[in-house]
């Protein structure tokens, strides 16, 4: 029964941070593939918030787990707090930046009420 | 475990790049880059762990703050272009 207890936090630690970073990197790359496909400025800069914010906490957040209670975890905690609060401010400034040059969002097809109901019908 | 994430963090950095070359306007050329450098911060404190040097996060820290300050000062540059486009200043200043 001994090998149990010194092996599960260790087992533990490990599968849970690797969960984290799995998760991290899927939203990352999930992200930039929304920056790279989406059709307009406005919505690729969401994309952009969910890699930046999410997906960083996710990754940081594994290693925090990796590293334990030592400085290294503070470290990572700054940068996660850096990033948190730095990257929607960034995304902010961004928006408005786009909105000064007059950068027009894309035009969503316009259903008309009736054809709506056309294509809904068949 | 962490050569694998530093190698998808590379892949989220070069889709970045390929979004600012193709970006059409100066923003999302600003976005893009606003998104490499948040991806370097994360590529700098996983290949810390990978070498086991934890003094890698310093630079990942400072990296962060400089980022988001240039990307402010970019921002700011452009807002200036778009002002003096709408408002020409006298010719005698």
């Amino acid at each position: 029964m001994d090998l149990l207890p010194p092996l599960f936090p260790d087992l533990l630690l490990d599968l849970l941070s690797m969960a984290l970073l799995i998760g991290g990197v899927f939203l990352s790359i999930s992200g930039a593939v929304g920056v790279i496909r989406f059709p307009d400025f406005y919505t690729r800069l969401h994309a952009a918030g969910v890699t930046d914010t999410l997906s960083a906490g996710m990754i940081l957040a594994g290693l925090m787990l990796q590293a334990g209670f030592t400085l290294v975890t503070v470290k990572l905690l700054f940068i996660l707090i850096f990033l948190w609060y730095t990257s929607p401010v960034a995304s902010h400034a961004l928006a408005r930046a786009a909105m000064h040059t007059r950068v027009e969002p894309a035009e969503a097809e316009v259903i008309d009420a009736d054809q709506g109901d056309e294509s809904s019908a068949n | 475990m962490f050569a694998a994430a530093a190698i998808c963090i590379l892949v989220v950095m070069a889709l970045a790049l390929a979004r600012a070359f193709l970006g059409p306007t100066v923003c999302d050329r600003i976005l893009a880059v606003n998104m490499f450098g948040t991806k370097t911060v994360l590529l700098i404190a996983v290949y810390g762990f990978l070498t086991g040097r934890p003094d890698f996060l310093d630079i990942a820290i400072t990296y962060a703050l400089i980022n988001f300050i240039g990307v402010i000062a970019v921002l700011k540059f452009v807002e200036g272009i778009a002002d003096s486009e709408q408002q020409p200043r006298p010719d005698e200043f």
